[in-house]
């Protein structure tokens, strides 16, 4: 399905990474903790996937579960998690953790503590080649100083030598994403990698990686709860909520056309510059998320949907709406009168 | 670091000075010192001639620099019970002390790190339960009961080591268990609730997520961290194990520092007591030092304080 257009990459054939019916349970003290329910999606060569929702709606366990790092007690199901032509959940251990680092690399929220204090930034960039590739330490070395380089990080070689301590959460970060591309990845997940840091930071971070990613042409997956970070750079978003995706679609359409209510309350959230009146108060979508402990009956979201009726009390399936254009709401294919703000403008706004 | 260690060097040499302080001061405070040295037999006479031939009859400071520059060439004066000087007794005992100290500390890091290691990795596992018995078995039974258990079982009754004296290294083997023992559970929980927490940490995360191996995650990224407090402990550790030997040489008939401690205060010997207070004082010293050293080698942060 969802043939990408907007990065102009064409896709040589199957999908880098194709994830069918994931379901994460966790044992919490309460009982079973759904945390994923049964999610589907893919992710091309190249791309920029924005998973978005909200905290606790399951976008980390996700990215977790497929980095293989969420602890043994964690029940993680699929009826397919297929890498690359590889089955994820198929492999053993030690498969995995030779995937991982290699071919698919993470960043994570907070730089200021993803790094050990006690290596220096070098011994801690050069580790990750050296465990997956067969190269010298000058080799190893060399590739750090061109990828601090590619990350905007000036006098490269004296930076080897310093420590973590020694800097800026936004730097860090930088250095987060030297080591993730150390391997030259296909694929990297990055969880919230912008929202620990300052605006003006975040700004620059996130052109570094839409740059990267176009350069090297490496797929990202980028988990945000930030609509205007989603505008900003996602090629295909899927919205989460509550473990489930509820609607996926290129990123033109999800903010010119959503279909999901959930959706629509988050982008009717977003204030506008010249649209919003000044003085006036912010939406919100009112009501708060369903506990994931034990089953979901029916529609996640129906409790805070002002559409919500009968027929909502049973799930709904996911309904391709277009091609590239699924939701999983009953109310899906009639067409619904768009209240969202046209996606050209919500770039404006956020570029500045 | 050497601007590290430099200013480690001058806050110790301050230290060894306030104790040399306090250590010439015990003696002062222990009563009329020419009575003492006379003895109970002596005349008015003859204690005022002991006062002039000691000097004691010399302004406090006088006297006070005096003994610290003697001190400062290890002469701590004669011992008033023994015939010989004080610094002799010492060197005599100090090589059986040290043995034990950092035989015992050997014997307490080698079953502590592992052992803590291993309860941190399989948490409520029973190795966990195993850690955790000899924790508190250790922390709860007096050391001479133990250091006289060992003797029964592996002196008396299997013959395997001497149960007394420090003739051959096999005298050292029963005491140096009883005292690393007794350092043990410390060590043990410090480096296991160390681990445990090290491990829940993001940079952890993080190097799973490079795909490292498990060893290089838990030995080269968790231990590493986790070990600097227990580095500080050792060291308190080792001083301690150095200066309060006293009930384990006493058991094992070790003729140690704590030893000569022990019979100098019961003669009221106090050029000894006081040399053998600062010779245990100034251990700590430079063990702390050794540990600030060690600890920033380990943990860059500190370096730049």
């Amino acid at each position: 399905m969802s043939n990408n257009i907007s990065t102009g990459i064409t896709n040589t054939s199957a999908p880098l990474l194709k994830v069918t019916n994931l379901q994460v349970k966790l044992p919490v003290a309460a009982g079973t903790l759904n945390a994923v329910r049964g999610i589907d999606f893919e992710v091309q060569r190249g791309e920029m996937l924005c998973i978005v929702g909200e905290s606790g709606c399951g976008k980390s366990m996700t990215s977790m579960a497929l980095m293989g790092l969420l602890p043994q007690r964690a029940n993680i199901t699929a009826s397919q998690l297929n890498f690359d032509g590889a089955e994820l959940l198929s492999l053993t251990e030690r498969q995995r953790s030779g995937l991982r680092g290699s071919r698919m690399a993470m960043i994570f929220q907070e730089p200021m503590t993803a790094l050990n204090p006690a290596y220096t930034l070098g011994n801690q960039l050069c580790e990750v080649l050296r465990r997956h590739r067969k190269v010298s330490r000058q080799q190893a070395k060399e590739r750090a100083i061109y990828l601090l380089g590619k990350v905007g990080i000036s006098a490269a070689e004296e930076r080897l030598d310093q420590y973590p301590h020694q800097l800026s959460g936004g730097l860090r970060q930088r250095i987060m994403i030297a080591m993730a591309l150390m391997c030259e990845p296909d694929l990297i997940i990055a969880d919230e990698p912008t929202t620990a840091l300052d605006v003006t930071i975040q700004a620059q971070i996130l052109r570094l990686l839409r740059d990267l990613q176009r350069e090297f042409g490496t797929a990202i997956i980028f988990i945000t709860h930030d609509l205007g970070v989603v505008a900003r750079i996602a090629d295909r978003v899927a919205v989460m909520y509550a473990g489930e995706i509820v609607e996926t679609a290129d990123t033109t359409t999800l903010f010119n056309a959503p279909q999901h209510p959930y959706t629509q309350g988050l982008i009717n959230c977003i204030p506008t510059p010249g649209k919003t009146p000044p003085g006036s108060r912010l939406q919100a979508i009112p009501g708060v998320v369903p506990s994931l402990i034990g089953e979901v009956k029916g529609c996640a979201f129906r409790n805070r949907c002002s559409r919500a009726e009968e027929r909502c009390t049973t799930a709904p399936a996911l309904i391709q709406a277009t091609q590239a254009h699924a939701v999983r709401c009953h109310f899906a294919t009639s067409p619904v009168p768009s209240t969202a703000i046209p996606c050209e403008v919500l770039h404006e706004s956020h570029q500045r | 670091m050497w601007a590290f260690i430099l200013k480690r060097l001058l806050v110790a040499l301050g230290v060894a000075l306030t104790i040399s302080v306090l250590s010439f001061s015990l003696l002062q405070i222990s009563g009329d010192l020419a009575i003492a040295i006379g003895g109970p037999e002596a005349t008015a006479e003859q204690v005022e001639q002991i006062r002039q031939e000691f000097g004691l009859d010399r302004p406090l400071i006088q006297q006070f620099g005096a003994w610290l520059w003697n001190a400062a060439q290890f002469d701590f004066g004669r011992s008033y019970y023994y015939q010989s000087s004080v610094m002799e007794l010492v060197a005599e005992r100090l090589p059986v002390t040290l043995t034990l100290g950092f035989l015992s500390l050997a014997i307490a890091i080698c079953v502590s790190i592992p052992l803590g290691v291993a309860a941190a990795l399989k948490r409520g596992s029973w190795i966990d339960r195993v850690a955790m018995a000899i924790a508190v078995t250790g922390q709860a039974m007096p050391n001479f009961w133990f250091g006289l258990t060992l003797i029964i079982v592996f002196a008396v009754n299997l013959q395997w080591f001497p149960a007394a004296g420090s003739e051959s290294w096999k005298g050292y083997v029963l005491p140096a268990i009883a005292l690393g023992y007794y350092a043990t559970p410390a060590m043990m929980r410090l480096t296991r609730s160390g681990m445990l927490e090290v491990l829940q940490s993001d940079y952890i995360r993080t190097a799973r997520a490079k795909g490292l191996s498990t060893t290089s995650v838990v030995f080269k990224h968790a231990l590493r961290n986790a070990v600097i407090p227990v580095v500080a402990l050792a060291a308190v550790e080792l001083g301690f194990m150095l200066g309060g030997s006293v009930v384990i040489e006493t058991v094992f008939s070790l003729r140690g520092l704590g030893h000569l401690a022990w019979s100098a205060i019961s003669r009221n010997d106090y050029p000894v007591v006081q040399a053998v207070v600062l010779i245990i004082a100034l251990f700590y010293i430079v063990l702390t030092l050794l540990a600030d050293i060690l600890n920033a080698a380990l943990d860059p942060r500190l370096r730049t304080r």
